[in-house]
């Protein structure tokens, strides 16, 4: 089971490592890390999915709170949160058919096409992990090149930021 | 004004008046405004001391000591000393020299990523780029090391920082959006643990290092009378409460009290205040857990569940949350008869492992050597200790009876720490007589500040129980490497009496029991710097012993 955490930082050199140093010394595990700039110039966004049981993920959010670089540390309820992941998608060509096929997967979850050659087509999707994780089953058969992934990036639903 | 002149300015309106370090090349514009300041410096003769002294000022005063170091390896020999203070929770201002920036990054000449390196060890870390900065980084420090659950801070300052001139202003007070070390104890989770406390038949006061962090003596102390509720420490919290007490059982834990142990598993309530439920303390964390209501009080909130299941939990200071709960006893005149099985049980166990607990039998067993320490040693007196058996031996049988006197290396463990630590006790309070129980073992990593111990006036008592080995190593091998032994023989080498004589102190070898308390007395008579020596025996272990991965209940008791 994966965890959302929301982490506004002091937009400062060197939080970022300290972010990861907390989870690297203390057994935790990142499963992925996105990091910007946010309307504010002082403050950066983290957005971090971690796999940790309860007592765990816990302990993370108090840890990550103690840190006094973090302003805000937030677990984000799945369902009150919009939460995306950007992926680019190397996929092998092998039939001229191959990209008609691609194309109209692409069009069915709403991805980008870039780069269409003989032999390749990136294709750019950004949705939820489960819908990644469709568009990828879908066209394994084809031949995953290669792989870029940004990593989860979420945000609260409603108003909220009284920072 | 430099940023040099600015850190030495800063330092004084925070009231430092001792600086324990060490000069080079990264630190010498510091170092020369250290020459024009009211400062006084004390020259180590190795910056990992500097840090301990720094680190014992800082335990006894409550206030951070600050300790010099330059660039490179002067800051790498301070690494050990700042991970000890975070492990203990001691406050720190640790200041480095660092290559002009210009050079950072170009792997100059005595470069080190100290704040990459500390990261892991420091409450936090600054490295200004401009002079400007320099007031508010040190205004900073102060208050991230003093407040809350107090630890390290590391400034890291570039020599060309050090050098350059700014306009500078120093604030009254600082503010960081990050950072909330005021925490007001939660008034209906304290109403809830005395609900606790008086429905439980068998409760505990489990008293750890933030009582001494805190001060809290005398709440803790109305808290035990007022509710009759007998008390054991962690190792760090030894101390917190007279050990002459009637309701005191002593530290629990890996070499606990035996009394400490029995009563902390037979027990079903704990009042646990500032203590993080170590592994040396509890032992396994499932079984020290079960059967058992856990109130924590801390002041750091990530404690709270970190080794074990809290039922309820207060954060705040311990001072402030005991002080609440005093007055809720008083207001409510809530009080407990001393007359019950619980109590009766207590006392029961205490007797009858005072009888019954078998003691070494050499002349210089090690209770009879610490328990005559005690005896001719005046109890306000301040003790550190180095880290081996002789450690566990003053916790076993070394009872601290003024609250707050007794200092060790217990989170990290550091040999080398007592001595050094107990200089800068000794800077922090000329007043009373400093000892540091020691092992050889430990004293040979740190027994250079010897030097510093006599030339600037600060002549601490250095008790060496020497059984010319790594004890507490031996006695692991003994027990679970089926006696071979390896890596421990120091072979009675050096004579600790011509050591102490050679730096200028004073060097009496005691060989009977008569003979420690003769030593004891010309030492604290004479005022200079004195290492009694005195030889123990090699096979003695320090018994009871909860072994590594076991539980309280399982103690090894002397057979």
């Amino acid at each position: 089971m994966w965890s959302i955490i929301s982490v506004l930082v002091e937009n400062k050199p060197g939080v970022l490592f300290k972010v990861t140093n907390l989870f690297r010394s203390r057994n935790y595990n990142i499963d992925s890390i996105s990091v910007g700039i946010t309307e504010n110039p002082e403050f950066s966004r983290m957005t971090i999915t971690t796999s940790a049981d309860e007592k765990q993920l816990n302990q993370i959010i108090k840890q990550l709170d103690k840190m006094i670089d973090t302003v805000e540390v937030k677990l984000l309820d799945e369902k009150k949160s919009i939460y995306r992941e950007l992926v680019l998608m190397k996929i092998k060509i092998t039939k001229p058919s191959d990209i008609m096929e691609i194309t109209d997967l692409s069009n069915a979850f709403k991805c980008n096409v870039h780069d269409v050659r003989k032999s390749s087509i990136i294709v750019e999707i950004t949705a939820t992990p489960d819908r990644i994780n469709a568009f990828e089953d879908l066209v394994k058969g084809y031949g995953i090149l290669e792989i870029a992934r940004t990593g989860m990036c979420a945000l609260e639903r409603g108003v909220g930021n009284e920072s | 004004m430099s940023g040099a002149r600015s850190l030495m300015v800063a330092l004084e309106k925070e009231g430092a008046n001792i600086v324990f370090g060490l000069p080079g090349g990264a630190n010498l514009p510091i170092y020369d405004e250290l020459y024009k300041s009211n400062i006084r410096h004390i020259l180590v003769r190795h910056e990992q001391s500097a840090s301990h002294m720094a680190d014992g000022f800082g335990r006894v005063s409550r206030r951070p000591g600050v300790c010099f170091a330059t660039s490179g390896p002067g800051a790498t020999n301070i690494v050990t000393g700042i991970a000890t203070a975070q492990a203990d929770s001691s406050p720190m201002i640790a200041v480095t020299g660092q290559v002009p920036t210009k050079m950072i990054g170009r792997d100059a000449f005595q470069e080190s990523d100290i704040i990459g390196i500390s990261n892991p060890i420091v409450k936090y870390a600054f490295q200004p780029m401009t002079a400007a900065e320099v007031p508010e980084v040190v205004k900073k420090a102060f208050y991230i090391s003093s407040t809350g659950r107090p630890g390290p801070v590391l400034i890291d300052i570039p020599k060309d920082v050090q050098q350059n001139e700014a306009e500078v202003t120093f604030p009254s007070e600082v503010k960081i959006r990050g950072y909330h070390p005021w925490i007001d104890p939660d008034i209906k989770e304290i109403e809830r643990a005395i609900d606790m406390l008086l429905a439980s038949e068998k409760p505990v006061i489990l008293a750890g290092g933030g009582v001494i962090i805190s001060g809290a003596f005398a709440e803790l102390q109305s808290i035990a009378e007022l509710l009759m509720i007998p008390v054991v420490t962690t190792f760090k919290g030894k101390g917190s409460f007279p050990e002459n007490h009637p309701l005191s059982l002593g530290p629990i834990g890996m070499h606990g009290h035996a009394e400490a142990n029995k009563i902390m598993v037979e027990a079903d309530c704990v009042l646990a205040c500032g203590s993080r439920f170590s592994d040396r303390s509890v032992g396994t964390f499932e079984e020290f857990e079960r059967n058992l209501k856990i109130i924590h009080m801390d002041v750091d909130p990530a404690e709270i569940g970190k080794n074990q299941t809290t039922h309820i939990a207060v954060v705040g200071d311990i001072k402030a949350s005991l002080r609440i709960m005093v007055k809720m006893l008083i207001q409510k005149a809530i009080k407990r008869a001393g007359d019950n099985p619980w109590l009766k049980r207590v006392n029961e166990t205490r007797e009858y492992f005072r009888q019954n607990l078998k003691l070494h039998s050499h002349p210089l067993g090690a209770a009879k050597v610490l328990r005559k320490l005690r005896e001719v040693l005046p109890s306000q007196s301040i003790v550190t200790t180095e880290v081996g058996q002789h450690q566990m031996w003053a916790s076993l049988f070394f009872d601290v009876i003024h609250p707050g006197t007794f200092f060790s290396s217990t989170g990290l463990g550091t040999m080398g720490w007592g001595f050094p630590a107990a200089i800068g006790a000794k800077a922090a309070r000329p007043d009373v007589p400093v000892v540091d129980i020691a092992g050889e073992g430990s004293f040979n990593m740190t027994e250079n500040s010897l030097a510093v111990s006599v030339l600037d006036d600060l002549p601490v008592i250095v008790f060496l129980l020497n059984n010319f080995s790594l004890g507490m190593v031996a006695q692991w091998q003994r027990t679970f490497y089926d006696r071979r032994m390896i890596g421990i023989d120091l072979k009675n080498c050096p004579d600790y009496v011509k050591l102490a004589e050679s730096y200028g102190a004073q060097g009496i070898r005691a060989q009977s029991i008569d003979e420690i308390g003769k030593a004891v007395q010309t030492a604290l008579k004479s005022n200079i710097a004195t290492v009694i020596d005195i030889p123990i025996d090699p096979q003695e272990d320090v018994l009871p012993f909860v072994a590594p991965g076991t539980s309280l209940k399982d103690m090894i008791l002397p057979s």
